[in-house]
C-alpha cells in the first residue's frame, strides 16, 4: 500500500495544534510509516505540491497569502480538514473581527504600544498585508473535515488519523471529538 | 342616553342636516391633512358666510372617502339628488380654490377641478366598514347617531341574549381581518364559555374578569385601513366593541393604537369622551344594566405588538414580546382573564352584521369568506388610496378596474399582498379570486389588507430583501430562530443583491425559510420567509442570474 | 390531581396534569437539549431547543412550555427536529463572539454542552462578529455581552427568585441586550443585591465572578431549586 500523501499548513493561527499534534509522541513513528509528509511547517517544502491525499490546516484566512494559498491547497488535495478552532471558527485570529478591522489592530500593536519609531511594518513582498475580515477556512473553500479544539488533543487527533489512513470515514461525535475550546 | 334618546338625537340631527340644501364633504384623513385639507375647509367655511349661504350650505369634515391620489377631496352634495346619482367630487383642492367651488353651489360644477366620479374606482366598490367614512364627521357622536349609529348596540343589549349576538356573528360568517382569518364567532363563543381565575393579577382599580382588545397596532408598510378606519369612524368601533363585551360577558376594553397615528389616537379618545357622555359607554350602557368602558393603549413603534400576545404584555406595561401559545388569549390572556382581541376591521363590522343580520352579511363574499375586505392600494397603480370591495373579486379587477392600471408605459410584474408576512403574486394568478384560501394557496396571504403593486422594473429580490430587512428590525429578539434567522437571511440575501453569492449560499438561505417559518415561536417569525418563499417560487431565475457560477465566492 | 397518560417517542408515560411535556420526558429519562429553561423559573419558550411534535397539531410545540395532555403523542428525536435544533445553535454561535478557548465557562457552559448534543463540528453561517461592551463595574462580578445569549435566565432569576429586577432586556432583534437598572452600569445600580443568583443562573460564560480565569466559572445551579422548592413549598431539602 502507498503512503498516505500528507500536509499540514499554519496559517492565521498560533502553531498550537501544532504542537499538540507533535504531542502524538511514540504514536508519530507509526504514523510515519503510514503517511509522507508533503508540505508542513516542519519540514523544509517551500510550494504546496501536487496530489496531496489530506490537508491539515491550522488557523483562520487572515492575510492575502492565506487566502491565495487556500485555493491552492483546496485544488491540489482530497479530504481538507479545518484543524482546530482557528480554522472551523476563526476563534481567537478572529477577535479582530468585531474591534472594527485590521488598522484597528495594527495601529494598537505597532503605533500606539511602540515609544520607539512607530511603524506599521507593510513592506511589499515580505509582510502579507491583513484582509479585512478574519474568515474560518470554510467561509472561503469548501471543507471535507472539522477537527474542534483550541488546541484538538493528540488524543482526538490520533483518533481522527487513525480513520483516515484506515481509509475510513471520520465521524465527529461527542465530547471527546466536538468540545470547542 | 336611552333608546328614546337615541331616537330624538337622530330625529334631531336628521331634521338639522335637511335645513340645509347642500353638503360639502371636506376630507381630513392624515393623507388629506398633510395636503392642507384642513385649511381648504376653513376657507370654505369663511367663504360660504361671506356670500351669506351658511345657512343654505353646510361644510363638514369627514374622514377618508378613498382616493388619497387626489387628494384633497372635496365633495359638494345636493339635498334634492336623487340617489343613484354620485356627488360631485373635486380633486387637488388648494386652499385658494374655496372660492370658486363655493361660488359654484347650487350651479354648475367648477368642472376645472372635478374629478370623475363614474370611474370604476367608485362604482366596483361595496362599502360596509368604510360607509361613514367620507359621509360623517368623526368627532361628533350625533353625525354618527344620526346615520344610524348605535341601533346595532341597542338591538343586541335590548333585543338579544349575549348567546344569539355570538351565533349571529357565527351565522354571519365573519373571519378576522387581522390577517389569519380565523372565524370571529369562534373566538367569541371561546372566550364566553371561558372562565375567569378566580385569582387574577388584574390591578386593583380594574373591576373587570374578562377584556375586549381591538388590535389597532396596524404595522404593515403601505397598509393604512384601519387607521382611515379609526381616523373617519370611530364610533363604529367603540360600538362593535361594546357589543362584543357584552357577547362575551367582558366590562373592559382597551383600543391598542400605534403611536404613530396621533390622528387616530385624537379621534378615538374624543369618541370614547363622548360616547361616555352620552352613557353609551360606562355604567349600564343605555340603562340596560351592561356596564362597558373602554381606554386608549398606545403602542411604541414596536411591529410585534400587533402580535395578541406582545400586545398584552405591552398592555400589562411590559416589554411587548410574545409568549407560547397555548394558552390563548381566549382562555389566558390580558392579565390572565380570558380576552377577546379583534382587529379594527373586524370590530367595525359588528354592528352592520347586527343591525341589518347575518343573512345579509353572509350573502356578501365567496363560500369560506364573507363579507368584504378593505386594502390600501398603492406602489406602482394610478389610484392609489383605500378600497372597499366585496370577498371572491379578482386581482384583476382590482389593480385594472378600480386601481386604474399602472402609470403610463409600465408593465404589471406582481402584486404583494399581506405585508412582509404576505408573498408576491405573478400576472398569471390575476384573475384568481380574493379571499382567504386562493391566496394562501398561492403562498400569500391575506394579511390586514396591505396591497403594493408592482411593475416589470421591480427587482424581486430587493423586494424579498427589504421585507426581510423589515422583519430583522422588528423581530423582538426573544426567540432565536426569528431573532438570529432573519439577520443571516437577510445577510444572504445581501450577499444575493450584490452578486456575490453562490448556489450553496441560496440553498442555505432555502433551508433557513423553512427552519425560521417552522420554529420561530410567534406569527412575526413564523411568516417572515414567505416574502423569500414566493418571490423564489415565482421569480427563482431573478435569484439565480445574480449567482456566482465558478462555485468558489472570493473575498 | 389527576395523572395524564402520554407517549414520548412510543414510550408510554403517566405525568401530573400539570407538568410540562419537558418535566415528563425528563422523568421519563429522555433527554432534550434546552438552553433558556432553568428549573425553578417560569419558562418562556426562547430558545427553541425543545421544539417537539405532537400528533395532531401542525405547529412544532416547546417542551418547556407545554402542559401534558391525556393521550398525547410526543416525538422529540425526529430527523426534522434534529436539523432544526442544530441549525438554532448554530444560529446561537454566528450571533455574537462566543470564543470558547479564552472564555471562563468553557468546559462549563451550557451552550458548549448544546453544540456537543447536536452534533456541530462547525457554523454554516457567517458570523456576525458584532462589537459589544463588557461590564466590569461590579465590585465582585462582570458581564460580557460577548457571550450572552439572550436566554433571559438572569433576567428571570432576579425577578423571580431573587426578587430585584435588576435585570431586563433592552432593544430590538440581533441588537437586543441585556441591561442593568435603567440601562446604568451594573456597579452603578441600585436595585442589584449582589446576590449572584445571575451568575449561577447564566449558562454560558456572559455573567461571571470577577478574578475568575478560563475555566474556572463553575456554576452550582441546586442552589436555585433549592430556594424556590424552599419558598413556594417549604420544604428545606437539597
Amino acid at each position: 500500500m502507498s503512503k498516505l500523501r500528507f500536509a499540514t499548513v499554519w496559517m492565521g493561527g498560533c502553531s498550537g495544534c501544532h504542537m499538540s499534534f507533535l504531542d502524538l509522541d511514540e504514536w508519530l513513528i507509526p504514523l510515519a510509516d503510514l503517511i509522507e509528509v508533503v508540505y508542513s511547517p516542519i519540514v523544509d517544502i517551500k510550494v504546496f505540491p501536487e496530489n496531496v491525499d489530506v490537508t491539515l490546516v491550522e488557523g483562520a484566512i487572515a492575510n492575502r497569502d492565506n487566502l491565495e494559498l487556500i485555493h491552492v491547497i483546496r485544488r491540489n488535495t482530497k479530504v481538507l480538514a479545518s484543524f482546530g478552532d482557528c480554522a472551523v471558527t476563526s476563534n481567537v485570529t478572529g477577535m479582530r473581527n468585531p474591534l472594527g478591522g485590521p488598522e484597528v489592530v495594527l495601529d494598537r500593536a505597532y503605533r500606539d504600544a511602540q515609544l520607539l519609531r512607530p511603524q506599521i511594518p507593510d513592506d511589499e513582498g515580505i509582510v502579507p498585508p491583513l484582509i479585512q475580515r478574519v474568515a474560518p477556512v470554510h467561509a472561503i473553500v469548501p471543507v471535507d473535515l472539522f477537527i474542534p479544539g483550541c488546541p484538538p488533543s493528540a488524543k482526538r487527533i490520533r483518533a481522527v488519523l487513525e480513520q483516515i489512513v484506515a481509509g475510513k470515514h471520520v465521524e465527529m461525535i461527542g465530547r471527546e471529538m466536538l468540545k470547542f475550546g | 342616553m336611552t333608546p328614546e334618546e337615541l331616537d330624538r338625537t337622530q330625529e334631531r340631527e336628521l331634521a338639522d342636516d335637511a335645513k340645509y340644501e347642500h353638503q360639502v364633504h371636506v376630507c381630513v384623513g392624515t393623507a388629506c391633512v398633510a395636503l392642507g385639507s384642513a385649511t381648504v375647509a376653513k376657507n370654505l367655511e369663511a367663504e360660504i358666510k361671506a356670500s351669506g349661504r351658511d345657512g343654505k350650505v353646510k361644510v363638514r369634515c369627514v374622514g377618508c372617502p378613498g382616493l388619497c391620489a387626489l387628494g384633497p377631496l372635496v365633495e359638494v352634495e345636493a339635498k334634492d339628488k336623487p340617489e343613484d346619482e354620485p356627488a360631485t367630487l373635486y380633486q387637488y383642492v388648494k386652499p385658494e380654490d374655496a372660492r370658486e367651488i363655493a361660488e359654484s353651489i347650487g350651479g354648475a360644477p367648477a368642472s376645472r377641478l372635478q374629478a370623475d366620479t363614474r370611474q370604476p374606482f367608485f362604482t366596483r366598490q361595496t362599502k360596509i366598514v368604510l360607509e361613514n367614512c367620507g359621509r360623517i364627521d368623526p368627532e361628533r357622536i350625533e353625525d354618527y347617531i344620526a346615520a344610524g349609529g348605535y341601533r346595532a348596540l341597542e338591538k343586541a343589549l335590548f333585543e338579544m341574549q349575549p348567546q344569539e349576538v355570538i351565533d349571529e356573528i357565527s351565522k354571519s360568517g365573519l373571519r378576522g381581518r387581522g390577517g389569519a382569518g380565523f372565524p370571529t364567532g369562534l373566538k367569541w363563543a371561546t372566550v364566553a364559555k371561558s372562565n375567569s381565575p378566580a385569582v387574577t393579577r388584574v390591578p386593583d382599580d380594574i373591576l373587570a374578569r374578562k377584556f375586549v382588545i381591538c388590535n389597532g397596532d396596524e404595522g404593515d408598510p403601505g397598509a393604512f385601513m384601519d387607521r382611515s378606519t379609526m381616523e373617519g369612524d370611530p364610533f363604529r368601533i367603540i360600538e362593535g366593541m361594546v357589543v362584543a363585551g357584552y357577547a362575551v360577558g367582558a366590562g373592559k376594553g382597551y383600543v391598542y393604537v400605534r403611536a404613530e397615528y396621533p390622528l387616530a389616537v385624537k379621534r378615538l379618545r374624543s369618541a370614547i369622551r363622548q360616547a361616555q357622555r352620552s352613557g353609551m359607554l360606562g355604567a349600564t350602557i343605555m340603562g340596560s344594566g351592561f356596564n362597558f368602558d373602554i381606554d386608549v393603549r398606545l403602542g411604541a413603534g414596536a411591529f410585534v405588538c400587533g402580535e395578541e400576545t406582545s400586545l398584552i404584555a405591552s398592555i400589562e406595561g411590559g416589554r411587548g414580546t410574545p409568549r407560547p401559545r397555548p394558552p390563548f388569549p381566549a382562555e389566558s390572556g390580558l392579565w390572565g382573564c380570558p380576552t377577546l382581541i379583534n382587529n379594527v376591521e373586524t370590530l367595525a363590522n359588528i354592528a352592520p352584521i347586527i343591525s341589518r343580520g347575518a343573512a345579509w352579511f353572509a350573502g356578501i363574499g365567496t363560500e369560506k369568506s364573507k363579507g368584504t375586505k378593505v386594502f390600501a392600494l398603492t406602489g406602482q397603480v394610478n389610484n392609489t388610496g383605500l378600497i372597499e370591495v366585496p370577498m371572491g373579486i379578482s386581482l384583476r379587477e382590482i389593480v385594472f378596474d378600480i386601481g386604474g392600471g399602472l402609470p403610463e408605459g409600465r408593465n404589471f410584474k406582481a402584486v404583494q399582498t399581506g405585508g412582509p408576512s404576505g408573498g408576491c403574486i405573478p400576472a398569471q394568478y390575476l384573475d384568481m379570486k380574493v379571499d382567504y384560501e386562493s391566496l394562501a394557496q398561492v403562498g400569500s396571504i391575506m394579511g390586514s389588507g396591505g396591497m403594493i403593486v408592482m411593475d416589470d422594473q421591480t427587482d424581486m429580490v430587493e423586494i424579498a430583501r427589504f421585507f426581510m430587512e423589515f422583519c430583522m428590525e422588528e423581530s423582538c429578539g426573544k426567540c432565536v430562530p426569528c431573532r438570529v434567522g432573519t439577520a443571516q437571511m437577510h445577510g444572504l440575501l445581501t450577499r444575493i443583491s450584490e452578486g456575490k453569492a453562490t448556489q450553496a449560499h441560496l440553498d442555505t438561505l432555502t433551508e433557513l425559510c423553512d427552519m425560521v417559518r417552522r420554529t420561530s415561536l410567534c406569527g412575526l417569525g413564523q411568516s417572515a420567509p414567505n416574502p423569500v418563499l414566493s418571490t423564489l417560487r415565482y421569480f427563482k431565475s431573478e435569484y439565480e442570474d445574480k449567482l456566482v457560477k465558478d462555485g468558489q465566492n472570493e473575498r | 390531581m389527576s395523572a395524564k397518560t402520554l407517549t414520548i417517542n412510543g414510550k408510554p408515560i403517566s405525568a401530573r396534569e400539570d407538568e410540562t411535556i419537558l418535566e415528563a420526558a425528563r422523568d421519563a429519562g429522555i433527554v432534550m437539549p434546552t438552553l433558556c429553561h432553568l428549573d425553578g423559573l417560569t419558562d418562556i419558550g426562547a430558545c427553541r431547543l425543545c421544539l417537539v411534535e405532537v400528533t395532531g397539531i401542525s405547529k412544532l410545540l416547546p417542551a418547556c412550555a407545554t402542559r401534558v395532555a391525556e393521550g398525547m403523542e410526543v416525538r422529540t428525536d425526529t430527523e426534522q427536529l434534529r436539523k432544526y435544533r442544530r441549525m438554532t445553535v448554530e444560529l446561537l454561535f454566528s450571533e455574537r463572539n462566543h470564543v470558547c478557548a479564552g472564555c471562563v465557562a468553557n468546559s462549563h457552559c451550557e451552550l458548549q454542552d448544546v453544540g456537543i448534543a447536536v452534533g456541530m463540528d462547525h457554523v454554516r453561517y457567517d458570523y456576525l462578529f458584532p462589537k459589544l461592551e463588557v461590564d466590569l463595574t461590579h465590585p465582585q462580578f462582570g458581564m460580557d455581552q460577548n457571550r450572552c445569549i439572550l436566554c433571559a435566565r438572569c433576567v428571570r432569576v432576579c425577578d423571580e427568585i431573587e426578587g430585584a429586577h435588576t435585570w431586563d432586556i433592552f432593544g430590538r432583534g440581533v441588537k437586543a441586550h441585556v441591561i442593568t437598572d435603567l440601562n446604568q452600569p451594573w456597579g452603578e445600580s441600585l436595585s442589584c443585591t449582589s446576590c449572584g443568583k445571575c451568575v449561577m443562573a447564566c449558562p454560558t460564560g456572559a455573567i461571571f465572578k470577577l478574578g475568575s480565569t478560563v475555566e474556572e466559572s463553575v456554576k452550582d445551579r441546586s442552589k436555585l431549586a433549592f430556594l424556590k422548592n424552599a419558598r413556594d413549598k417549604k420544604q428545606w431539602v437539597m
